[in-house]
């Protein structure tokens, strides 16, 4: 009964919004600003990736609300966790076969490398810091689900969370001390498809890929720990 | 082109139909996992990859996971 009521009531949504899309051209510019960016944003910010232009070029403060909202949402999730606490021992926990046990051995470090390559080139590549730190944290999922007992250390975990948070903020800082606005590319924007190119938007988003896998990774941790 | 994404398509709302449909919350779980997985090719094809990976770790791999450890302690079965 649910369920075809749920199903009812997606088909009124999908209706509605296959009625309101429905003038629209697909894919075609509806904003100038748009065009702009694609048109000025390589050598403005001197990143190669249109995207991250975008993101950690013309919009790196409402990034960085973004980062802020997804701290929230983590230490939200931890406290209500913790004050929910009260465990009821540790259920058994079956160990995990060998197969798991050793491809997640093996995985591990790959995806880690993956993920770092993900962020570390977010510039000129597709990808960027939250995609780079998304991939990091499925890894510590991974080592999670290959040994039950593994916990990763809630010390160094927090600390290089709060580090690379702090890290962004003192570059927006930096920006605004040397050219007066927050978050100012000040650095030489190099060679365009180059890894030492964009100024600060690679430091940024090195930062962010670190917070953003501490982060969810700390989520996967909490939720792990408070249900084993 | 075409073609492939409109099986896509049809995979997704299937999925997204015995999501709802399932009584068995971990089946229903892992329909959703194909919808987001699904979901981030179609970014693909449409030419945003920086969405699409987004899409695929978050989307597909973490909320998957933490559905499924939420699972562990509620029932599995809808009542």
């Amino acid at each position: 009964m649910r369920a075809v009521v749920g199903i009812i009531l997606l088909a009124v949504v999908a209706v509605g919004i296959g009625l309101a899309l429905a003038e629209v051209p697909f894919g075609a510019p509806k904003t100038e600003v748009g065009g702009y960016y694609l048109e000025h944003g390589r050598e403005e910010t001197g990143a190669a990736n249109a995207v991250t232009s975008v993101v950690v070029g013309y919009r790196a403060f409402d990034t960085l609300g973004e980062v802020t909202v997804l701290f929230v949402a983590a230490l939200g999730l931890g406290a209500v966790l913790t004050a929910a606490g009260a465990k009821t021992g540790r259920r058994d926990v079956q160990p995990a076969s060998l197969v798991l046990r050793s491809g997640a051995k093996l995985l591990f470090p790959l995806i880690i490398l993956f993920g770092v390559y993900v962020f570390a080139h977010g510039h000129l590549t597709p990808g960027g810091g939250f995609q780079g730190g998304a991939v990091i944290a499925s890894a510590f999922l991974l080592l999670y689900l290959g040994d039950r007992n593994r916990r990763i250390s809630k010390a160094r975990r927090t600390a290089t969370e709060s580090l690379s948070g702090i890290a962004f903020v003192v570059i927006g800082l930096l920006g605004l001390s040397v050219g007066g606005h927050y978050l100012m590319n000040f650095m030489p924007k190099g060679t365009l498809n180059t890894l030492l190119s964009a100024g600060i938007i690679p430091l940024i988003y090195v930062a962010i890929g670190f917070k953003v896998g501490a982060e969810l990774a700390g989520v996967i941790d909490d939720l792990v720990k408070e249900t084993a | 082109m075409i073609v492939i994404a409109s099986v896509l398509v049809v995979v997704m709302l299937a999925a997204a139909v015995a999501a709802l449909i399932f009584r068995d919350l971990l089946s229903a779980v892992i329909a959703s996992c194909v919808v987001s997985l699904i979901a981030s090719l179609l970014f693909f094809f449409l030419q945003a990859p920086d969405v699409a990976m987004a899409e695929a770790s978050i989307g597909a791999a973490l909320v998957t996971a933490v559905f499924v450890i939420a699972l562990r302690r509620t029932n599995r079965y809808e009542e």
